[in-house]
């Protein structure tokens, strides 16, 4: 779940200029540059050599899984892995799960950042505070009677229903409500001053003048949303245990500790071909729009 | 970008309701764009909330129809359980390793990254790659390279003539893995905040300190790390919560273990709630964690926050 922190510092840093030279001497500042550049690459080395490990490793021949460099390429690995885990069924699952979470949330959370920001109602700063306080409280509280709440509704009997009980419950994040609030206030008040002398009511004001506006505000929150369903395991780990409904965070995780889904814990070209395919739609997408990432995280010093 | 002309404080510190005719405020029409938000909190937040509440007094089983008010007995229980400590324990020990970790390579990296250099789009990607990778590709793939018997990095280790240890097989190891590797993933979160920071600090600062002959080192102490503070805290607040919230590595490094050594209090919640289906004490356990947060966070704000302002 998303956590607290409101920073002004980052809004600050927001505002000035990008980067800038240090040192007076130039000499020292070039030693400066190349210490930097060292530090630099060895981090690049250590944040990049694991995942160069793991797509190896999973395409290496089983007598050579774990060395740098394979001798051959082989897609054994690949075939078993797709042989124990349904993986186009758990992709559409997790598909489901991350779409779901993310329309529901740019959806409330736009129409409440848009409240917040833009209207003036009684209650609206005591409803701004409620938000974030809730990211005070941790899922790991609420998810024993969340998930007493979904048995009863009967949304972990294995169905389309388990989509309701992956869904819902983190359905809506203040992350969300914080960055749409954030960018509907940056908007010129003219605009929307203008609209009303025009005539429009609060609806088309806000589809015909906040929302064309704002696409980069509902790309920061989906990307931003899109991480958290992705990549959690532990809520489905509660809500189903059928391979079939399972997002493949969850069957992938339970494959490689020799779970449910598989039974090849010792096996670890198999393991990392899951670990892989898991991987690849997130890194991809953080790939193209990373600039929008960044930003997300620029913007609100929120993080899920 | 719409977010640059931000204002200082607007995000923390809601917008003082300028219009207040009447009763209801000038766009009553607000209250139905809120509907549906206020819809979620009360069913998916307050009302679990206020259930965990219950069932922190109540012995609480799924599968038992008699379900018992037992008054503080859960809490009681909680003080003498000695796996409860222990994973408190455990956290304490993540905590020591992973958060000053955290803060130093963040901030070094950071530095290092905000000298203009570059391929800086390349590297910042590299660091941040861990972050949105889920957690189970993470734990999966440095649990292969930290195993202790054929592992990448044992095996390098004995190569260079260096004894094999035991990251996730020794009892003092793991939790020191985890919290290592935990900051690992992390890190690119930290090193973006920390790069932000670093771009709020006014040239004018460092300009006249080389005037008074300041070198690069002094100004480094005596102008970026203060400066910083703000930016220093938020990443100890973040770190400690991740920290406290730590499940998926144990359960898929260590399963807790050994010897419960990698127990974290998240894991013992799942395994009291949905191994043993103990509800009743799990949702006990659930709100001291939530207590605990709460309490710990408020001390280092007072702590790493006063001096700042």
């Amino acid at each position: 779940m998303a956590e607290l922190v409101a920073g002004a510092e980052e809004q600050k840093a927001q505002a000035r200029t990008e980067s800038r030279p240090v040192g007076s001497s130039t000499r020292l500042s070039r030693v400066g540059h190349i210490v930097a550049y060292i530090v630099l690459l060895l981090g690049a080395l250590l944040f990049l050599f694991p995942f160069y490990y793991m797509v190896v490793g999973s395409i290496s021949p089983a007598n050579e899984v774990g060395r740098l460099i394979p001798t051959r390429i082989e897609t054994a690995n690949w075939h078993y892995m797709l042989s124990r885990i349904p993986v186009g069924r758990n992709l559409l699952n997790s598909a489901i799960y991350a779409g779901g979470v993310i329309v529901i949330t740019l959806i409330v959370g736009s129409l409440t950042g848009y409240a917040l920001a833009r209207l003036t109602f009684y209650g609206r700063d005591f409803l701004f505070n409620l938000i974030l306080l809730t990211l005070m409280v941790p899922f790991q509280l609420t998810m024993i009677p969340l998930y007493i709440m979904i048995v009863n509704f009967g949304w972990v009997q294995p169905g389309p229903r388990i989509f309701l009980g992956l869904i819902i419950p983190g359905a809506v994040n203040a992350t969300a409500v914080i960055i749409f609030r954030q960018f509907f206030l940056q908007l010129p008040q003219d605009l929307f001053d203008a609209a009303r002398i025009d005539g429009a009511g609060d609806l088309n004001i806000l589809w015909q003048i906040a929302l064309p506006l704002s696409a980069p505000a509902f790309l920061i929150t989906g990307l931003l949303t899109f991480i958290g369903p992705w990549n959690e395991f532990l809520w489905p780990l509660l809500v189903t245990r059928d391979v079939n409904w399972m997002p493949l965070a969850e069957s992938v995780a339970l494959f490689g500790v020799g779970g449910q889904a598989g039974g090849a814990a010792s096996q670890w070209g198999t393991i990392t071909s899951a670990a892989t395919i898991l991987a690849i739609p997130a890194v991809v997408i953080f790939i193209v729009f990373q600039r929008y990432f960044v930003q997300g995280i620029a913007t609100t010093g929120l993080k899920e | 970008m719409a977010s640059e002309q931000a204002t200082p404080g607007e995000l923390a510190i809601p917008r003082r309701s300028r219009f207040r005719f009447s009763t209801v405020g000038k766009h009553p029409v607000g209250y139905i764009f809120v509907v549906p938000y206020v819809a979620f909190f009360i069913s998916m937040i307050a009302y679990p909330l206020g259930f965990a509440i219950y069932l922190s007094f109540h012995q609480w089983s799924i599968v038992q129809s008699d379900k018992p008010y037992v008054g503080l007995d859960n809490f009681d229980r909680l003080i003498h359980d000695s796996l409860f400590w222990q994973s408190l324990r455990n956290t304490l020990k993540f905590l020591i390793v992973n958060v000053p970790v955290t803060v130093v390579v963040a901030l070094i990296l950071a530095v290092a990254l905000n000298r203009g250099i570059t391929g800086r789009a390349f590297f910042r990607t590299a660091y941040f790659l861990p972050y949105v990778t889920a957690g189970v590709v993470i734990a999966l793939i440095w649990k292969w390279m930290f195993s202790t018997d054929d592992g990448f990095i044992n095996n390098a280790l004995s190569n260079i003539g260096l004894p094999r240890i035991g990251w996730l097989t020794d009892p003092f190891w793991s939790m020191i893995t985890i919290a290592l590797m935990v900051a690992w993933k992390q890190m690119g979160f930290y090193v973006i905040l920390y790069l932000g920071g670093l771009q709020g600090i006014p040239q004018s600062l460092y300009e006249a300190a080389a005037v008074d002959g300041a070198n690069a080192f002094q100004r480094f102490i005596t102008i970026t790390i203060p400066q910083l503070r703000p930016i220093t805290l938020l990443v100890v607040i973040l770190s400690t919560i991740v920290g406290f919230q730590l499940f998926t590595e144990p359960y898929i490094m260590t399963g807790g273990g050994p010897l419960n050594s990698s127990l974290s209090v998240v894991l013992y919640i799942y395994q009291k709630a949905f191994q043993s289906l103990e509800f009743g004490y799990a949702a006990a356990i659930g709100m001291v964690l939530a207590a605990i947060i709460m309490i710990t966070a408020f001390i280092q704000r007072r702590f790493l926050g006063e001096s700042a302002a």
